[in-house]
């Protein structure tokens, strides 16, 4: 005889409500993982996109993510030419704000070489860039279709292919264009502004200057070798992949993850009061029947099995329901939400110790009670 | 009471509260003995020892000192005898309730088998048990009710076979009436008697319920503590 299940199944609607309010609770513990998930993914995509495994960049800096970088363009025919080197593909990274479909849009503009290395791969809809001029591809996030088209800058550009989850780690979509209009939209000044610098005699700037350039080492060849050869240039710096992604993770979004971290670790603090507390008011609840269980010969481990059955009860549905929740709203988050099954584990195993360590205060008054109490009005 | 076996036999049996100024002596050197087929009743005013005496019996207080024997067995002599307090109610204690303390997320028939259960009964064996008991107490075509479900005699019955489950031969009650008007007290306390009679048990009750005084056979008067006197009521 289940007592837990019984008195559960006696107040089936009121544990329901408690398990109700207490999966909002996990929901916002979940999603909160989630978006903190989704800060490290996001941060992560832009630089694996071009699929490369050496990012060249200006000496001294370690860009084109977390410092400035600008180097010359032909760089790339350079970095091409080392042994080990299989491909190529200059990059240019910029974000921008836009106006089309009535409203405000931020975009982060990747400027590519079409059919060379950082080109957009696994689209979902559309083409590849296929012109040098007036074509994009959109991440989904952007809002735009096959066939729209939207101002960048002094010219209109037509989406011609459409990506997913291509984002940088502000949570900006991404658009890739061809790197001669990138170019013209970073590094050209508009004509009054160009008219003034050349009425004071100041140089035109070479147009042909890129963010980075990545590459991709052959089989067989060494990464590490490129990077040190390339180093010792010295007008040049060099990151693997793996450099470049964890400069990334610890530096550039290191601020917003840690805070998200810190929010998620109090949020799991407030669960284990909040189910504390509902515990150990269940148990009070109950105080004259445990006596009347006492009185009547049940042993303490009956009396712990009630209490702590009840919390693992309560914790295993709100946990249940709150995932089920998470799952239908994630994607109406305006930020990416990365739930992987190894954080719902994770949260489960914390949410069945944070049980038994709050049935514990509820245990402790169970056990306390004199089973006299059962006796008098 | 000649040739009936004493269940309950107790002297000198004390328990105080409190230390120096605020100490309350609230049993001093009591001793009774109650024999099986008996129902009795300690009266007394508030404070006078009553259910102090009732919870040292059911085993649930420690007293300060005396000698305690319960259905034969020396339980308490100084000291308890036995380790395991909570089987020894549970093998020889049957309790009766003020308010019945059925527990409320089990129906009729669950609210007595748990006791056999507790007493490691298999589930099929504790519940024919428990339809038996409850049609013996002519409450079997309630034994699917919950206890909220029960008017207040219904509910006393489950609880008086609850109480009866484990076959205990010492059954102690607490105000076992008060709850109840007088034609269903009336019902009860005769229920109690032809329980005493046929399970050759003894039953020993707490009461104020002077409507049902004359349904005892002996009546224990306490006062500040000892026993003052008794009195056989029936005979």
């Amino acid at each position: 005889m289940n007592l837990a299940y019984r008195d559960v199944r006696h107040n089936l609607f009121r544990f329901l409500l408690t398990c109700l309010g207490l999966s909002l609770l996990m929901a916002v513990v979940l999603s909160m993982i989630g978006i903190y998930n989704g800060l490290v993914v996001d941060a992560l995509t832009i630089v694996r996109a071009p699929d490369a495994d050496v990012w060249v960049v200006e000496a001294g800096t370690q860009g084109p993510f977390a410092e400035a970088s600008r180097i010359p363009g032909e760089t790339r025919d350079a970095i091409a030419r080392l042994h080990g080197i299989d491909a190529a593909g200059s990059l240019t990274y910029q974000t921008v704000e836009t106006t089309y479909g009535g409203r405000a849009h931020r975009l982060y503009l990747v400027g590519i070489e079409p059919g060379r290395l950082g080109a957009p791969r696994d689209l979902v809809a559309g083409r590849p860039i296929g012109r040098s001029h007036h074509e994009i591809v959109a991440d989904l996030g952007a809002g735009l279709s096959l066939g729209d088209r939207i101002p960048l800058g002094r010219d209109t550009f037509e989406v011609v292919g459409l990506v997913r989850d291509q984002v940088n780690s502000g949570g900006d979509p991404a658009v890739y264009l061809p790197l001669r209009d990138a170019q013209r939209l970073q590094f050209e000044l508009a004509p009054p502004a160009a008219r003034v610098q050349m009425a004071r005699g100041a140089a035109i700037e070479n147009r042909n200057t890129v963010n980075a350039v990545v590459a991709r080492i052959a089989p067989g060849a060494s990464g590490e070798d490129v990077v040190e050869t390339i180093r010792r240039w010295k007008h040049l710096a060099a990151l693997t992949q793996a450099e470049q992604e964890h400069l990334l993770t610890s530096s550039v979004v290191d601020r917003a993850r840690r805070q998200i971290g810190l929010f998620m670790g109090i949020l799991l603090a407030v669960s284990a009061v909040v189910i504390a507390l509902i515990i150990y008011t269940m148990t009070m609840e109950k105080l004259r029947q445990i006596a009347t269980l006492k009185l009547i010969g049940a042993p303490d481990r009956t009396i712990i099995g009630l209490i702590v059955q009840q919390s693992l009860a309560l914790g295993g549905v709100g946990w249940a329901f709150g995932l089920i929740l998470v799952m239908l709203i994630k994607d109406v988050f305006p930020r990416r939400v990365v739930l992987e099954p190894v954080n719902a584990l994770a949260l489960a195993g914390i949410i069945t110790v944070v049980c038994i360590a709050a049935s514990g205060l509820g245990v402790r008054a169970a056990l306390r009670v004199d089973p006299a109490t059962a006796l008098g009005g | 009471m000649s040739g009936r076996d004493n269940l309950v036999e107790i002297s000198g049996i004390s328990k105080h509260f409190g230390e120096g100024a605020a100490r309350v002596d609230a049993l001093r050197e009591v001793g009774l003995t109650v024999a099986a087929g008996e129902v009795v009743a300690l009266l007394g005013p508030s404070g006078s020892g009553k259910t102090t005496l009732l919870n040292v019996i059911g085993c649930i207080l420690d007293p300060d000192g005396g000698r305690m024997v319960l259905d034969g067995e020396t339980v308490y002599d100084g000291r308890w005898l036995r380790g395991n307090l909570r089987r020894l109610r549970l093998d020889k204690i049957g309790f009766i309730f003020q308010f019945h303390n059925l527990l409320p997320f089990l129906d009729a028939t669950d609210n007595v088998a748990l006791v056999l259960r507790l007493a490691g009964k298999d589930a099929a064996t504790a519940r024919r048990r428990a339809i038996e008991l409850l049609d013996y107490l002519e409450i079997g075509n309630r034994k699917d009710a919950m206890p909220a479900k029960l008017s207040g005699g219904e509910a006393q019955r489950v609880a008086i076979a609850r109480a009866l489950a484990n076959s205990p031969r010492i059954i102690l009650a607490d105000e076992p009436t008060a709850a109840l008007d007088s034609h269903r007290a009336g019902i009860v306390m005769d229920l109690l008697r032809k329980l005493a009679a046929e399970q050759d048990a003894c039953i020993i009750a707490v009461t104020h319920d002077e409507k049902i005084y004359n349904r005892f056979d002996r009546i224990f008067h306490l006062r500040d503590g000892r026993l003052e006197s008794q009195e056989g009521v029936r005979k």
